[in-house]
């Protein structure tokens, strides 16, 4: 089962946290916020980078990520 | 199961000014359990007509699946180009408001409101509320004039009293208002429910086609004679809708199917016999929608319009999210950009890669279905597009004068 | 008066992160981090701080004192002071900790009392300290009061910090209005 990094759009507000720890996965915007590299925006978290995502779940100031199953 | 002769025509058939006279046309509330009623809108093939068009019948089963379920009906109607609930809830309160105690009893809601324009609670539907014995807790609450109002999770926020903006929640229908089961359904549907559970499925199915049984309303403006709202089969055709508006002003070049987040249906010889369904339109990324077709002539520039629409979506985020509330008013300026061909190849280009960019990244469909009105714009006027690379506008009236 | 020098670099990192503004060879969530360790290690030098004066008979320092204000011996309004900021640090710092089960709105409501509690510190620190108000003490809180007021001043006035803006009305409010 694949883990999908879950963006809280209305709390996101661009920090940034998320794209420094998970470069592989997020790139930014035009205006800041976190972007999906493949542009898949469901952000399917490959188990290599599970722990990172976590890491950016954990940091981030709005609390805006979370993962979540599928 | 009716104690009425005959079934009456359609929604717009029904106009009563007191309960009693609502009853002697149509006749009284049926008393179906709600398993029996779950099983008539299944049977009958009702779907949504608020937009979205997910089967009702699955709808009602997932709340009531729950406990201690909510029921709302929807009449915020926030697209400007439709004015259909507005015809629903005018003509038919009544209509409207056994649909939604019909619904409370199939999905075992103790607990029912009405969100809808102010002034339509206050003309329509408090005062048939008065007229009848409510067996049910019906609690009106205004909406806003927004174009997200109508949103189902910024429908829960406003019936709890908070903001009217999308909330990014479980499904409604699981956890809505106060967390608990919440159906949300637009008051054509509710309508439609209450002539189902009266006159039974095989009656609903008996006009339109097999795949868009019933009837639909549809609200029709633009170049047509005759703007307006109008009841027609499911299954009719894009032709067959703008002849009964009285057929075009002038030269079609194409109608907008859907509202300000549909397609961009071009007018010709072949798509004048698409029927309004989801399948036949997909070539065009368009749907029925909530019944929206505005007639576009060759008077104006496409480019233009989709370019009016785009500036007024995104006037109208939520504001919430990033992606969105930035991205929209910049497609729009290239939108408009490429429309009054200024830096037009450079406009096209960032419109395609903000579109890209934007897409899916919101906590509601805003973002998405204007992103699919803009694409679908550039791609039904591709030629307008090529003409006004070339710094050349095909309008024949309102000619925007480019390159400034 | 390490731990006031702590908890000032605190007040500072605190707003650095809120900032959303990397520093030189540090990326935000390093800035944050960092933000993190050093009101640890300042959480620290306040426990030492409460211990060493527990140890000192001229103190008078119960344990009640270190969590109820005004009941102390020795100064016992600046002393009290300084057991508001012990309190208010324990919440602050515990609060972050366990934000993410507190939720957005409990945690962003407990952070901003960080507003309340350096001038509690600074305040203790002026009013109880027994290095009385010898220079060296009044520079180093001179410096603690001008690199915390520089930075709220920056909170204060940059668009960094601006709330998120309303979306731009429009002139053509309802899109094909001229369209017959």
């Amino acid at each position: 089962m694949t883990l999908h990094l879950d963006i809280d759009w209305t709390r996101c507000q661009g920090r940034g946290l998320c794209i420094e720890l998970v470069p592989e996965l997020l790139d930014e915007d035009d205006w800041g916020y976190p972007e999906a590299r493949n542009h898949d925006s469901s952000l399917p978290v490959p188990p290599a980078l599970v722990r990172y995502a976590e890491e950016a779940v954990r940091e981030c100031p709005r609390l805006a990520l979370r993962l979540t199953d599928g | 199961m009716s104690r009425v002769a005959t079934p009456v025509a359609g929604l717009l058939a029904v106009r009563a000014t007191s309960y009693d006279e609502h009853v002697a046309l149509v006749g009284a509330l049926p008393d179906l359990t709600p398993a029996q009623l779950l099983a008539e809108v299944r049977d009958a093939g009702l779907t949504g007509r608020g937009g979205a068009a997910f089967p009702a019948a699955r709808k009602h089963a997932a709340v009531a699946a729950g406990r201690a379920a909510v029921v709302v009906a929807n009449g915020a109607e926030g697209e400007p180009a439709s004015s259909k609930d507005l015809a629903v809830m005018t003509s038919a309160p009544h209509l409207v408001l056994d649909g939604l105690v019909l619904a409370a009893r199939a999905t075992g809601a103790s607990t029912a409101y009405v969100y809808a324009p102010e002034r339509v609670l206050e003309t329509s539907i408090a005062p048939a509320l008065r007229q009848r014995r409510a067996p049910l807790a019906i609690t009106l609450v205004p909406s806003a004039d927004t174009f997200v109002s109508g949103q189902e999770t910024a429908v829960v926020a406003a019936v709890q009293g908070m903001r009217p903006l999308p909330m990014h929640v479980p499904p409604v229908y699981r956890r809505g208002v106060d967390g608990r089961p919440t159906l949300v359904q637009n008051v054509e549907t509710l309508a439609h429910l209450a002539l189902i559970a009266r006159y039974g499925a095989g009656w609903f199915r008996s006009r339109g086609s097999h795949d868009d049984p019933g009837s639909r309303l549809l609200t029709i403006s633009g170049a047509v004679r005759r703007p307006a709202v109008y009841e027609v089969d499911g299954g009719t055709t894009l032709g067959e809708a703008v002849s009964r508006a009285g057929g075009p002003v002038e030269h079609l070049q194409a109608v907008l199917v859907g509202g300000y987040h549909g397609g961009w249906v071009p007018w010709d010889a072949d798509t004048i016999q698409l029927p309004l369904s989801r399948a036949a339109l997909s070539p065009y990324d368009a749907a029925p929608g909530a019944g929206v077709l505005v007639a576009l002539d060759s008077r104006h520039c496409g480019l233009a319009a989709a370019a009016d629409i785009a500036r007024y979506l995104g006037g109208q985020t939520a504001g919430q999210c990033g992606p969105c509330r930035n991205g929209l008013p910049t497609i729009a300026d290239h939108l408009t950009d490429l429309a009054a061909g200024r830096n037009p190849a450079a406009a096209l280009t960032e419109i395609e890669r903000i579109c890209g960019s934007v897409e899916g990244r919101g906590a509601c469909h805003h973002p998405n279905g204007t992103i699919r009105m803009v694409r679908s714009a550039v791609r039904t006027f591709r030629a307008e597009v090529e003409h006004h690379l070339g710094v050349h506008c095909t309008a024949t009236a309102h000619r925007v004068r480019l390159g400034r | 008066m390490s731990a006031l020098v702590l908890l000032s670099l605190v007040m500072v990192l605190g707003i650095l992160t809120r900032s959303g503004r990397p520093l030189p060879g540090l990326p935000r969530f390093a800035v944050a981090a960092l933000h993190r360790t050093t009101s640890l290690t300042a959480v620290a030098f306040v426990a030492l701080h409460i211990i060493t004066l527990s140890l000192d008979p001229y103190a008078q320092l119960h344990l009640v004192d270190t969590v109820v204000p005004f009941l102390g011996s020795f100064k016992p309004m600046w002393q009290g002071l300084g057991t508001v900021a012990v309190d208010l640090v324990v919440l602050l710092v515990g609060s972050s900790l366990l934000r993410h089960r507190l939720g957005l709105r409990a945690w962003r409501l407990l952070h901003w009392t960080a507003y309340l509690f350096w001038p509690l510190t600074i305040l203790h620190a002026f009013g109880n300290g027994t290095d009385g108000h010898s220079a060296w003490m009044l520079a180093v809180l001179g410096t603690c009061l001008a690199g915390v007021g520089t930075a709220v001043g920056w909170r204060l006035v940059s668009d960094r910090f601006a709330p998120q803006a309303a979306p731009v009305p429009v002139s053509a409010p309802h899109g094909l209005a001229g369209l017959r």
